[in-house]
């Protein structure tokens, strides 16, 4: 029997036959070169995918059926009618480091420079569920993010914001559940109803097994956790996105556009499936589910993925699952710019780099877009480099007329040709993952990781070989490079938050931590439990992340990646 | 004659790879797990997330000549030297330790001062990287068969 994949497969033609190209190759390109000469190099992509010199017509088919209008399906030229002219995106930047007072004070300084939603990063304690005092954690605390041990953590961190006004997104994944609870906890002392809490967790746990690696337990407990948060939110925070299904670092980890594309959407069907299994109506959950992808520097590759991704989406949610309502079939997504190609060399390059991603990210029709600061590669922006990232986007958003034109590179034979060309790429992966049992199955065996790996060690040398430059790094090199001026974390905020984290343990109340851990650890048990009031009631307790996270480990276990290199 | 592979005994270099504190970010340490592989060298990488005292118990049961750490999280003033202490704790004298990854260049001369060499960071062709590592695996292995 055909799967539904195979099916998709059948109707693409990326490969056939263009006649008036040849002829043009073979009467005037090709004697052209001769006489003047050419560069000579591989043309291809990050996807090695070969690029041609000029598309044509025969190049695309199918166009009227599958471009579409902006607002309807199948989506390939946006999601919405009016797309910027209706609103901007959300300039969204990033940010968390340090003690909650710093990152409070980040937060204030963003929003008073017309930053329009909320991002908080975590440091690596958290994003693993250990308290700043666990010993693991010392030399970490405050680095690659804010440290959150307790509620009294994200008390401050939000001190003189009203939730009702911001929309907050957490990078957040093992532990997405109980800093949701914290933020639901926040919504009630503030007095703001869960229906008008509205913000997003990352809690994309297959993406952590295939890229990001930040697990507690084994897959299938984290993705329990995760259902109970669809099932809860659905039916009290409807405006909490509860998973952000997430591409980013699947790219980063060193995957190429096309498997960026292919792995995130796989994995974003599987969730579909998870709501389906868990009882709720697709057309109830699927619009809450949105993404996010990397914007890396081929701006005609960037471009392509983000199009073809939602036609992706739109067709399979409609065809495969019977979405009804055309938000379910709504791919919406946040970009940020590619970390991995910013170089510590020459850094002011990197502005222009981001530059470059952040127009893919627009022009790619994304909702939302953080913008790399120029200083990242030598460690946490600083605020001057923040801002030069924010300006960036402001730049793009009121002074260049890109946003002017809704989806102003459809039609073009090349990004077209491309569109089609990087969806037929994903539908082969898919059907790939299919036939290994699902893509659960497919990162058990380790062969989305391996995949990744590979493409990640010929990119690397290709940059060794030359066959890819990246300026200042293999080409245009300076010698004696100036340090630049960067953000340094003082130990102070290690110190500060064990303090506080001491304090808070000596003045809580204990037999409410013990009982509500108690109840928790219960639920856990109860596969028919939904644990999100349990862990409401616990981080209230001021139990601490820890404390919490510790209960799922003594119930659920660890696990152990399979062996990558 | 590829690098690793010119030395006195025939066996190649063992290189420990590992990232010795909470931090997930391993895509550089798998192109250099292969690259050294690549270069003729014994490759073992430690896994997630493990301890510093588990990188030393990795390194000294299975007998490395060099421990390459690689840290993206800022904890490296922390973490490798908690690892160059417990080798010293230990008496392990002929095991070299080299480092990498998000290194701010005031952190380098310390590290250096504490017997961490190479400190590389984003953009080092690996082929510098590989003759550091051939280097010191070099100088450690003529300490073990003194």
């Amino acid at each position: 029997m055909d799967s539904f994949w195979k099916k998709k497969l059948e109707g693409f033609n990326t490969e056939r036959k263009n006649e008036e190209y040849e002829r043009w190759v073979a009467s005037t390109l090709a004697p052209w070169n001769r006489q003047t000469g050419y560069r000579e190099r591989k043309y291809q992509n990050s996807s090695e995918i070969t690029i041609k010199e000029v598309y044509t017509k025969e190049d695309v088919q199918d166009l009227e059926k599958k471009l579409g209008m902006p607002g309807e399906y199948p989506f390939t030229r946006g999601i919405y009618p009016n797309m910027y002219r209706g609103k901007l995106w959300t300039m969204r930047m990033f940010s968390g480091f340090g003690t909650p007072e710093d990152t409070n004070r980040r937060l204030h300084y963003l929003i008073e420079n017309g930053e329009t939603g909320l991002s908080i990063a975590f440091d690596m304690p958290t994003l693993y569920g250990y308290d700043a005092d666990n010993p693991r954690s010392e030399g970490e605390i405050g680095k690659c993010g804010v440290n959150v041990s307790t509620l009294r953590d994200m008390e401050t961190i939000f001190k003189g914001i009203d939730l009702s006004k911001v929309s907050t997104s957490m990078t957040i994944n093992a532990p997405a559940a109980i800093l949701t609870a914290m933020y639901l906890a926040i919504a009630k002392k503030q007095g703001v109803p869960f229906d008008k809490v509205s913000g997003t967790v990352q809690a994309d746990i297959l993406k952590e097994y295939i890229a990001q690696k930040e697990w507690m337990y084994p897959p299938e407990a984290h993705i329990r956790i995760i259902r109970d948060m669809m099932v809860y939110c659905t039916k009290n925070v409807p405006k909490w996105n509860y998973i952000s299904i997430s591409g980013y670092h699947i790219r980063e980890a060193g995957s190429s556009a096309v498997q960026e594309l292919a792995f995130t959407l796989a994995d974003g069907f599987y969730y579909v499936d998870l709501g389906i299994k868990a009882g709720l109506n697709v057309d109830d959950f699927a619009p809450r589910l949105s993404f996010f992808f990397n914007s890396s520097i081929n701006f005609f590759e960037e471009i392509a993925k983000m199009r073809a991704a939602r036609r992706i989406w739109a067709t399979v949610m409609k065809e495969k699952y019977g979405a009804k309502n055309p938000r379910s079939m709504m791919l919406r997504f946040h970009t940020q710019t590619s970390g991995y190609t910013l170089t510590w060399q020459q850094p002011l390059n990197n502005i222009i780099r981001t530059t470059i991603e952040a127009m893919a990210a627009v022009l790619g029709g994304t909702q939302s877009l953080h913008t790399n600061s120029y200083d990242e590669a030598w460690a946490l922006p600083s605020d001057g480099a923040v801002k030069v990232a924010l300006r960036t986007q402001q730049i793009i958003a009121e002074e260049s007329g890109i946003p002017d034109v809704i989806d102003p590179l459809g039609g073009s034979y090349y990004v077209e040709w491309l569109t089609d060309k990087m969806e037929e790429e994903a539908y082969r992966y898919f059907d790939r993952i299919e036939s290994m049992g699902g893509i659960l199955e497919a990162i058990k065996k380790g062969y989305i990781q391996k995949e990744i790996a590979d493409t990640s060690y010929k990119r690397q040398k290709r940059l060794e070989s030359g066959d890819e430059i990246m300026v200042g790094v293999n080409k245009y090199v300076e010698e004696g490079e100036e340090p630049i001026n960067y953000l340094k974390i003082d130990k102070k905020a290690e110190e500060a938050q064990i303090a506080r984290l001491r304090e808070i343990k000596r003045t809580r109340d204990e037999a409410k931590v013990k009982k509500a851990l108690e109840d928790l650890r219960r639920a856990m048990l109860d596969d028919n439990e939904n644990l999100m009031p349990y862990y409401i009631r616990a981080v209230e307790s001021y139990a601490t992340v820890q404390e919490i996270s510790d209960v799922g480990r003594e119930i659920f276990g660890s696990w152990k990646e399979p062996v990558i290199v | 004659m590829e690098a690793g592979k010119n030395l006195s005994s025939s066996r190649p270099i063992k290189v420990l790879l590992a990232k010795p504190a909470i931090d997930g970010h391993d895509r550089g340490i798998f192109v250099l797990a292969r690259a050294l592989r690549d270069a003729g060298m014994d490759v073992i990488y430690a896994g997630l997330l493990p301890t510093p005292e588990q990188v030393v118990d990795i390194a000294i049961s299975e007998d490395v000549d060099v421990i390459g750490l690689s840290l993206l999280n800022g904890a490296h003033m922390t973490a490798f030297k908690k690892v160059v202490d417990l080798l010293k704790e230990r008496g392990v004298e002929d095991i070299a330790v080299v480092g990498g990854g998000i290194i701010p260049d005031d952190d380098k001369p310390k590290l250096e001062a504490i017997g961490v060499t190479g400190n590389y960071g984003p953009g080092t062709p690996l082929s510098t990287i590989i003759e550091h590592i051939r280097k010191r695996g070099e100088e450690a292995r003529k300490k073990k068969e003194m």
